[in-house]
C-alpha cells in the first residue's frame, strides 16, 4: 500500500509543477506590463517602475523568477490581493470553508438521490420508471445550471417567497466563526432561527450545483448495475433461490458500488466548475465568485493565486478518491 | 491490378451495409432520432434565420420595452415572445442565437478534435518520451476545472466570442488527444498494421490511413458530447460576461443581460436558458444513441 500511495504521489509531481508553471507563465503572456499588472498601478515614474520591477523580480531571468516564484510558494507566499492588500493564501483560506460547505452539501444531495435513482432504473430496466428517471437525469446532464439558478430564484424566492435570493445567512445573525461552515456555527451559536436561515440561504444552490452530478451518478449507477446484474455469480445467486432483495443488496450492489465511488470523487472537478456559475448567481461568498471578481477586477495576483490553489485542491481530493479506491479495490492496488 | 478492381466494388457495399447496420441501432434508441430531428430543426432554423425572424435581432423598438409574450397579459401580438430591456424581439434574438451556438459547437469540435486527433497519434504512434511529454502536458491541462481555465484563458486574451471558442477548444482537446492515443495503442499491436507496415507504408500512412480509421468510433461520441459542452461553456463565458459581447444574441449574453429582471420579467431570463437546454439535450440525446450504435460492447446485449 505504501508504495502504491508514494506512487500515485510520485506521479502526481510533475503535473503539479505544471500547474505552477502555468500559474507563473499566466501573468507573462498577459497583455500589457506584468510589472504594472501585478503591482496594480499607474502612470509610474521610470524609477519607481525599475524600483517595482525589482522588487517584485520581473528584472532577473525567466528561470531565476519561476525558482523564486517556487521558493515563495514554499514558503506560503502566493502573493497580496491588489484590492484588499492581504496575502491571497490567507484571502482564499478566509473563502474556502464557504465553498466546501455549498459542495459537500450539494455532493450529499446528489448521491443521496442519484444513487437510488439509477439503481432502482437498473433494477426495473425498460420500466416507465426507468424511462422517466433517466430521461430526468439526461435533462439534468444537459442543464444550462447558470439558467437553472435564475429560474429557481424566479420560482421560490420570486413567486413563492419562500427562499433568500443571496447570501450564507440572514443579516439579523450574528455570532463567532468556529468553524467556517455556516450550518454549523448556526447551531453552536445557539440563536433561535439561525440555523434556518443559513439552510434556507444554502438549499437552493445545493440543489443548482448539485444537479449535473446527480444525473452523472444515476447514469453511472444504472449503468454499473446493468453490468454487474450480467455477471455469471448474479446469476448463481439467483439460482440457489437468494431473495431479489438479497441478490441485489448483497452480491450486486457491493461490486457495482466500486465504479460508482470513483465516479462521485470525479466530480469534485466538476462541482468547482459549477461552483463558479453557482455562488455568481448566488452571491455566495466562496472561492468560485471570487474568482470571476478578481478577473473582473484585474487583481491578477489573485488570479495567479486562486488559480494554483483550486488546482491543487482539486488534484488533492483526485489523489484521495485515488487512494480510497485503492483500498476498495484490492485488484487496483496490486497491479 | 485486377485485385483493387475486385475490391473496391466490395469495399462500397461495405459501407453502405455498414451506415444500413448504424442506422438500424442508432433508429432503436427512441431519444436519439428525436434528437436528430430537433437538432435537424435547429441548424434549418440557424441557416435561415434572415428569412425566418420575424424581426432584426438588434433592432431596438423604442416603444415596446419589457413586453411580456403576446399570449401574456399587456402582450403585444408583434412580439410572440416578448420584448427585453430595450425593445428588441426576444424571438428573432433566439433565432439568430442558434447560430451562434451551432458556429460555436462546430468550430470548437473541429479545432480540439483535429488538434487532439494529431497531438494522440504521435504520442501513441511514437511512444517513448515523446508519448511522455505530451501526457503530462495533457494532464495539466486536464488538472485545472475546464471552465475555471477557460475563464482565466479568456482574461489572457481578453473578452470576446473568438477567444472563448479558442479557450474553450484548448481545454476539450486533451480529452480527443487521450482518447486517440489510447486507441492507436491498443491497435498498433495488430497483425493489420504489421502488415501495412512490412508492406512499406510510410509514417504518416500509418497514422493517418492505416490506424486512425479504426479509432473513429469513441472520437465520434466524444465528439458529441464536446460539441454540447462547448455550447454549454461558451453560453456560461457569456452569462460571466467573457464571451460574446452585447448586443450580439448570443443566449448565454443573452442571460447576462437579463439577470437584473429576473424578479420582474420573466420571459426575458425564461426563453434564452430555454433554447440552451433544448439545444444541448437534443446533441446529447444524439450522443447516447451514437455511443449504443457505435460500441460493439453493448451490441450484443
Amino acid at each position: 500500500m505504501i508504495r502504491f500511495v508514494l506512487g500515485k504521489l510520485a506521479y502526481l509531481l510533475p503535473t503539479f509543477l505544471g500547474i505552477t508553471i502555468v500559474a507563473f507563465g499566466f501573468v507573462r503572456v498577459l497583455p500589457g506590463d506584468p510589472v504594472l499588472l501585478m503591482a496594480g498601478e499607474r502612470g509610474l515614474s521610470p524609477e519607481r517602475h525599475a524600483e517595482l520591477s525589482h522588487a517584485l523580480g520581473f528584472d532577473r531571468p525567466l528561470w531565476q523568477q519561476y525558482l523564486d516564484f517556487l521558493v515563495r510558494l514554499l514558503h506560503g507566499d502566493f502573493g497580496v490581493s491588489l484590492v484588499t492588500k492581504r496575502p491571497v493564501l490567507h484571502e482564499f483560506f478566509t473563502l474556502f470553508p464557504a465553498t466546501i460547505e455549498l459542495s459537500l452539501c450539494a455532493i450529499l444531495l446528489a448521491t443521496a438521490i442519484g444513487l437510488p435513482l439509477g439503481i432502482f432504473a437498473a433494477i426495473r430496466r425498460g420500466s416507465w420508471f426507468d424511462q422517466v428517471s433517466m430521461s430526468t437525469a439526461l435533462v439534468g446532464y444537459s442543464m444550462p445550471i447558470f439558467w437553472w439558478g435564475l429560474l429557481l430564484i424566479i420560482f421560490f424566492s420570486g413567486f413563492l417567497g419562500w427562499t433568500p435570493v443571496s447570501g450564507r445567512i440572514s443579516l439579523m445573525y450574528f455570532f463567532p466563526k468556529v468553524t467556517g461552515f455556516m450550518l454549523i456555527d448556526s447551531l453552536l451559536s445557539g440563536q433561535k432561527g439561525a440555523f434556518a436561515s443559513a439552510l434556507s440561504h444554502l438549499i437552493l444552490p445545493a440543489i443548482v450545483l448539485a444537479t449535473i452530478p446527480m444525473a452523472v451518478i444515476a447514469r453511472q449507477a444504472r449503468s454499473a448495475m446493468l453490468e454487474v446484474l450480467g455477471e455469471d455469480y448474479v446469476r448463481t445467486a439467483r439460482a440457489k433461490g437468494l431473495s431479489a432483495w438479497r441478490v441485489v443488496g448483497l452480491h450486486a450492489l457491493r461490486n457495482a458500488l466500486i465504479p460508482v465511488i470513483t465516479t462521485i470523487g470525479l466530480q469534485v472537478g466538476t462541482l468547482m466548475g459549477g461552483a463558479i456559475l453557482t455562488e455568481t448567481i448566488f452571491s455566495w461568498p466562496g472561492i468560485g465568485k471570487a474568482m470571476v471578481d478578481s478577473i473582473s477586477r484585474r487583481d491578477y495576483p489573485s488570479v495567479q493565486g486562486g488559480l494554483l490553489i483550486i488546482a491543487a485542491a482539486v488534484m488533492l481530493v483526485n489523489l484521495i478518491v485515488d487512494l480510497l479506491y485503492g483500498l476498495i479495490n484490492p485488484r487496483i492496488r496490486h497491479r | 491490378m485486377t485485385t483493387t478492381t475486385e475490391i473496391e466494388p466490395a469495399a462500397a457495399t461495405g459501407t453502405i451495409a455498414a451506415l444500413r447496420e448504424f442506422w438500424h441501432y442508432f433508429s432503436e434508441n427512441r431519444g436519439a432520432v428525436i434528437g436528430l430531428w430537433v437538432f435537424v430543426a435547429l441548424v434549418l432554423i440557424a441557416v435561415f434565420a434572415p428569412l425566418i425572424a420575424p424581426h432584426d435581432p438588434i433592432e431596438q423598438v423604442r416603444d415596446a420595452l419589457l413586453k411580456p409574450p403576446s399570449w401574456a397579459e399587456k402582450g403585444d401580438p408583434r412580439f410572440l415572445l416578448g420584448t427585453d430591456a430595450v425593445g428588441r424581439d426576444i424571438l428573432s434574438r433566439l433565432i439568430f442565437g442558434a447560430r451562434y451556438s451551432l458556429f460555436i459547437g462546430v468550430i470548437v469540435v473541429v479545432v480540439a478534435l483535429s488538434g487532439g486527433i494529431v497531438i494522440g497519434l504521435v504520442a501513441g504512434f511514437f511512444g517513448g518520451w515523446v508519448d511522455t511529454v505530451i501526457m503530462r502536458v495533457m494532464d495539466v491541462i486536464l488538472a485545472f476545472p475546464s471552465l475555471l481555465l477557460a475563464l482565466v484563458l479568456v482574461a489572457v486574451l481578453g473578452p470576446g466570442l473568438t477567444n472563448a471558442m479558442i479557450a474553450i477548444a484548448l481545454v476539450l482537446q486533451p480529452h480527443f488527444a487521450r482518447l486517440t492515443r489510447g486507441a492507436v495503442m491498443g491497435e498498433l499491436p495488430r497483425e493489420y498494421v504489421m502488415a501495412a507496415r512490412v508492406a512499406g507504408a510510410g509514417k504518416a500512412r500509418l497514422m493517418f490511413r492505416t490506424i486512425l480509421p479504426n479509432c473513429l468510433a469513441p472520437l465520434i461520441v466524444q465528439a458529441t458530447l464536446s460539441f454540447s459542452g462547448a455550447i454549454l461553456d461558451a453560453a456560461a463565458l457569456g452569462f460571466l460576461g467573457m464571451g460574446a459581447q452585447r448586443p450580439t444574441p448570443e443566449w448565454g449574453t443573452m442571460l447576462a443581460e437579463a439577470r437584473e429582471f429576473i424578479l420582474s420579467a420573466w420571459w426575458v431570463v425564461t426563453f434564452p436558458g430555454l433554447a440552451i437546454l433544448i439545444t444541448v439535450l437534443a446533441i446529447n440525446l444524439m450522443g447516447d444513441g451514437l455511443r449504443d450504435a457505435l460500441d460493439p460492447k453493448l451490441k450484443r446485449s
